[in-house]
């Protein structure tokens, strides 16, 4: 890697002042690391967020789940108040990246196969920054695109529980990350689902499934749709066709294991 | 005494205790004082023309020491090819120079053209990006059938891309033309054997000392042969004399073939290490290693079987392409040929086999031998073909190959390939594998899969592999420009341990705990007291190294050999302290006694005699008690098996699961049967890798898209089950003297035609008339397959 400083501020508003210019925020490191070992970035400052314990923890409050910026993969996994998000935490990665990897770098970052946006996506969650809340519906723009402005950090996460939810990753086999994710939640309100992996537009909402799905929560109800494969990535690990087809699958498994 | 540690007996590994607490020591280790790092800059181009080179600015930056580009080497050697191969009419192959850096082309994407040492690798990377190299970008070579019909050349000086066009057995060509024409059924089959990566542990890696006082150097590096590689440099490439370079191997992190060869790095480091009077390591990235080191595989081969109306083999004829990429990697040509070729009559009695291999020039990473390096691609083409042929014609795929196998009876036996095999028994193994893997509760099992939704399916394989490779005589006719006997030195010290100096190296294989087991077993001494010295060419004879699955074949022989010597002279030495002639002395349990009476003295007692030599015979007798001896084996050995496996598809996604493995392997006697067992689950795991998960991919620029783990599938413990592994068919191999065959590669050979059966099997159970797949078998290709049929 290219040299650089660090900076390990205490507090959020530390963090933030430390920020601009040619310098990058460092939470779990589990994406930025090797990309400056691989000298594919060359920032002359990193700001460590790993000291600032106000963005740590998880608490519930009134049927929310908030988790810090700064909560690592290991812990939202054993938390199990909201369980399909306990268990997408738990297959993310492997243990090295799990103990260091958090929820605000995956959210912050939105790589377009990654598993937190579409949890957060289809549980309606809402993305705390330092400066305001953003609804996810409003904050995944596209593949490594959010709303995030320059210098805004992700300090939490806030996660509605669902009364019944699933995530179902198919792995990408090499990466392990999502070749298609599918999150489906339901509540009171309706039923969302939140696809990752598989489309050149980054995490998004299948919509036709949730109108079917919020008829009637079976797998059944998915049988007549159909998912366009336009827009879907094509790598050396599957076709638009065959993402488009996992979509369909991931879903109904999902909407067969939600509890 | 010593059956706890001698022959047969399950020791733990004595080296992995280092491994495992991190106390081994690896080239990037070495550190000394006045420490400088190498960095090569490398092509991101697969096919251009170097126009200039201005190093100018990186010269200038902080902490370089010296640059070096392909000028630098034009007066050099290049890296030779070990093994020449003669077309079929006659005309020899093409060895296109391979230099130390690239000069005037580049010519694979991580080709070197210029090499920074600085005093920090950091130091030494930025320099190397401020290289300036204007290299003209042309055409990519990339399909071998393109390579071949074109005429854009890797190698403009050759003027054509193909190697060699070889045959085997020629003269056997027109009778397996005639059988095949006139045969009942003739089952056809194309396919692709799927490049590989080796991805050992440990990366690459190279270390040099110049120590100008005595004008010598001392090259640390990552070699499965130290002495082979420092031949090639001496010989070949920088005319270094053998007896001022000494090459050492420490621990290294695994080889798979990838370090058999040599590579310029090594050269590189040591031209360096002289201009600067300063020690210089370079060890590679992960992204060099996986643009740089020889890959493996990488055949495109169309296999046909003819049959009688009995289902009796009549001919096995195969035409294939054989990647050698860029250069020539010091086997290449072997592997794609006699290690491949010769192994097509495979377990069978089939009278008529042909092959035909052209090699091909590609801009891609040069390809050379990897576990199993031609057997896997032989037994791959055969075990496919068979299963395919058993499906047309109705026939149960194990009752096929039974009928045709060669039986117990009839060893030793000529294959028609033009191998003798020494021994074996295919309906032992088979029988053993049916049992021990509860074949007939298949169909159970099946039903069970099916109650879940998913498709199960067999999968069967029977496969022989040639190791030990050999005999020197023999391999020199057919084109070898090496022999291929190994060397080792017993050294009694005074007070009666052992230090055994071999040539074979140990980069994961147990030797330090398997071959003083023999030693111990020899002498009636524990094995506690026998030290293995290997990897360094300065105290250990010369020998050939490891690979091949030719260690304890080999080098065991010769380790037998002169451990047959030391017990030969200290009866000498007993009988002269017992005061009795040679004749009477019998030596067991570690006691040298004279027969008929109670007078005896121990193996300790003679060792310290031959080295405080008072009152000793001396003008009958040397002191000391040392031995060396040279071992070129008769043949090759023979290791069989008989491996099955189930698979579990599921049909919406198309993933597949190994639900169960089964090898039962012949590998004559076996010294340490939790060695073997580790050899063995190794080999499974590579061999569900590739049939699976593993693809190196080129895009039509010659890009590597395959280069990092984001995109290389290794396989996890996750991706295999656990295996069932049975030794105990063994049949000793009837000429070397320890009956040993060889069990390093037999689980990367048998298991991927295994795989890949059972897959097709499970297709075909889902009404899914699928007859072949390439590997890997990804949940796409398995789902685009199911689509189509």
């Amino acid at each position: 890697m290219y040299t650089f400083d660090i900076e390990r501020p205490a507090t959020i508003a530390e963090a933030v002042n430390a920020l601009g210019g040619e310098t990058m925020p460092l939470s779990g490191g589990q994406t930025l690391i090797p990309t400056l070992k691989a000298r594919l970035a060359s920032p002359d400052k990193l700001v460590s967020l790993a000291g600032v314990s106000e963005m740590q923890g998880i608490s519930l409050d009134g049927g929310i789940l908030t988790i810090g910026g700064t909560t690592v993969h290991a812990d939202v996994a054993t938390n199990g108040s909201y369980p399909a998000l306990s268990q997408l935490a738990a297959n993310i990665g492997d243990p090295a990246v799990r103990n260091r990897g958090t929820i605000g770098g995956s959210i912050a970052n939105n790589d377009p196969a990654a598993c937190y946006p579409a949890a957060a996506l289809a549980s309606g969650a809402t993305i705390v920054t330092n400066t305001r809340e953003i609804a996810a519906d409003d904050y995944f723009l596209g593949m490594f695109d959010t709303a995030l402005e320059e210098g805004e950090i992700v300090t939490a996460v806030k996660f509605p529980i669902p009364e019944k939810a699933n995530y179902q990753k198919f792995v990408q086999p090499a990466s392990r990350f999502a070749l298609v994710g599918v999150f489906v939640a339901k509540t009171s309100d309706g039923v969302r689902v939140a696809v990752t992996g598989a489309s050149n537009e980054g995490v998004h909402r299948w919509n036709a499934a949730e109108d079917a799905l919020a008829a009637d929560f079976s797998a059944a109800a998915l049988e007549g749709l159909t998912v366009s494969s336009d827009d879907m990535i094509s790598d050396l690990h599957g076709s638009p066709e065959y993402r488009a087809h996992l979509v369909k699958v991931m879903t109904a498994r999902a909407v067969s294991a939600a509890s | 005494m010593p059956k706890d540690d001698g022959i047969g007996a399950a020791t733990v590994r004595r080296e992995d205790v280092r491994f495992l607490t991190g106390a081994g020591q690896y080239t990037d280790d070495i550190k000394a004082y006045g420490e400088t790092a190498a960095v090569f800059a490398r092509s991101t181009v697969a096919n251009g023309i170097i126009k200039s080179i201005d190093t100018t600015a990186a010269a200038a930056m902080p902490g370089v020491l010296a640059i070096f580009t392909g000028e630098d080497f034009v007066e050099v050697g290049g890296n030779p090819a070990g093994w020449l191969i003669n077309s079929r009419d006659g005309t020899p192959m093409h060895e296109p120079k391979r230099p130390v850096l690239a000069h005037g082309k580049v010519r694979h994407v991580g080709d070197a053209y210029a090499a920074v040492i600085a005093e920090t690798v950091e130091q030494a990377k930025n320099a190397a990006e401020a290289i300036e190299a204007d290299i003209e970008e042309l055409e990519a070579i990339v399909n071998m059938k393109d390579a071949l019909a074109g005429s854009n050349f890797v190698h403009d000086e050759i003027g054509t891309n193909q190697c060699f066009d070889w045959g085997w057995i020629e003269d056997n060509r027109e009778a397996t033309d005639a059988a095949i024409k006139g045969a009942h059924h003739v089952t056809t089959l194309e396919l692709v054997n799927n490049r590989l990566v080796p991805n050992a542990m440990e990366p690459r890696s190279s270390r040099a000392e110049y120590r100008a006082a005595n004008d010598e150097y001392v090259l640390h590096t990552t070699s499965q042969n130290p002495h082979l590689t420092r031949l090639l440099i001496s010989a070949f490439v920088l005319g270094i004399p053998e007896n001022k370079l000494t090459v050492i191997a420490p621990d290294v992190g695994g080889g798979f073939g990838s370090k058999i060869y040599h590579y310029g790095e090594e050269a590189l480091v040591l031209a360096a290490a002289k201009k600067l009077g300063r020690p210089v390591t370079w060890t590679a990235d992960r992204s060099e290693a996986f643009l740089t080191d020889a890959h493996g595989r990488d055949h495109v081969t169309k296999i046909e079987l003819a049959l009688d109306e009995d289902g009796n083999f009549l001919a096995f004829r195969t035409e294939t392409l054989a990647n050698v990429g860029a250069y020539l990697s010091n086997f290449a040509t072997a592997t794609p040929t006699f290690l491949h070729g010769t192994l097509m009559a495979g377990n069978y009695t089939v009278p008529n086999v042909y092959v035909n291999v052209k090699a091909v020039f590609t801009n891609t990473a040069p390809v050379d031998a990897y576990r199993g390096a031609g057997r896997p691609e032989a037994t791959y083409s055969l075990e496919r073909v068979i299963d395919k042929a058993a499906r047309e014609i109705g026939r149960d795929p194990i009752e096929l190959r039974r009928q045709n196998f060669i039986k117990a009876d009839q060893y030793p036996f000529a294959s028609a390939a033009g191998l003798e095999y020494d021994s074996g028994n295919y309906d032992a193994l088979m029988d053993q594998m049916e049992k021990v893997a509860d074949v007939a509760g298949f169909a159970e099992r099946r039903k069970a899969s099916e109650a879940k939704g998913l498709l199960r399916g067999f999968g069967v394989n029977a496969y022989i592999e040639a190791c030990g490779i050999a005999p020197s005589n023999l391999v020199g006719v057919l084109g070898s420009r090496v022999g291929l006997y190994d060397a080792a030195t017993v050294r009694v010290n005074a007070t009666g341990n052992l230090s055994v100096m071999v040539g074979a190296h140990s980069h994961g294989q147990g030797h330090e705990t398997a071959f003083p087991q023999v030693v111990a077993e020899m002498l009636g001494i524990d094995a506690a007291a026998i030290d293995i010295v290997h990897g360094d060419t300065s105290k250990i004879p010369f020998g050939m190294g490891t690979y091949g699955s030719r260690s304890l074949a080999v080098c065991g022989s010769a380790v037998v050999r002169a451990t047959e010597k030391v017990i030969n002279k200290a009866k000498k030495i007993a009988a002269h302290m017992l005061e009795v002639s040679d004749g009477d002395i019998e030596f067991n349990d570690g006691q040298f006694s004279v027969a008929g009476t109670d007078k005896s003295v121990s193996f300790g007692d003679v060792a310290l005699k031959a080295y405080i030599p008072h009152e000793f015979p001396l003008e009958d007798i040397e002191p000391g008690l040392e031995e060396t001896a040279f071992y070129d084996p008769a043949n090759f050995t023979y290791p069989s098996g008989a491996y099955c496996c189930e698979v579990e598809l599921d049909p919406e996604t198309g993933k597949v699961t190994v639900e169960s493995m089964t090898a039962v392997d012949d590998f004559g006697n076996v010294i340490n049967p939790m060695i073997v067992t580790g050899q063995v689950h190794g080999g499974l795991g590579q061999g569900i890798g590739q049939a699976l998960l593993e693809n190196t991919t080129y895009d039509e620029n010659g890009q590597l898209l395959s280069a990092s783990y984001m995109d290389y599938a290794m396989p996890r413990a996750d991706d295999v089950p656990f295996y069932t592994v049975d030794h105990s068919q063994g049949n000793a191999c009837t000429h070397n003297p320890l009956g040993v065959k060889g069990c390093g590669e037999a689980g990367a050979i048998g298991s991927p035609p295994t795989v890949v059966n059972a897959v097709i099997d499970a297709m075909q159970s889902g009404g899914k008339n699928v007859t072949h797949i390439d590997m890997p078998v990804t949940p796409h290709r398995v789902w685009s397959a199911m689509q189509n049929a």
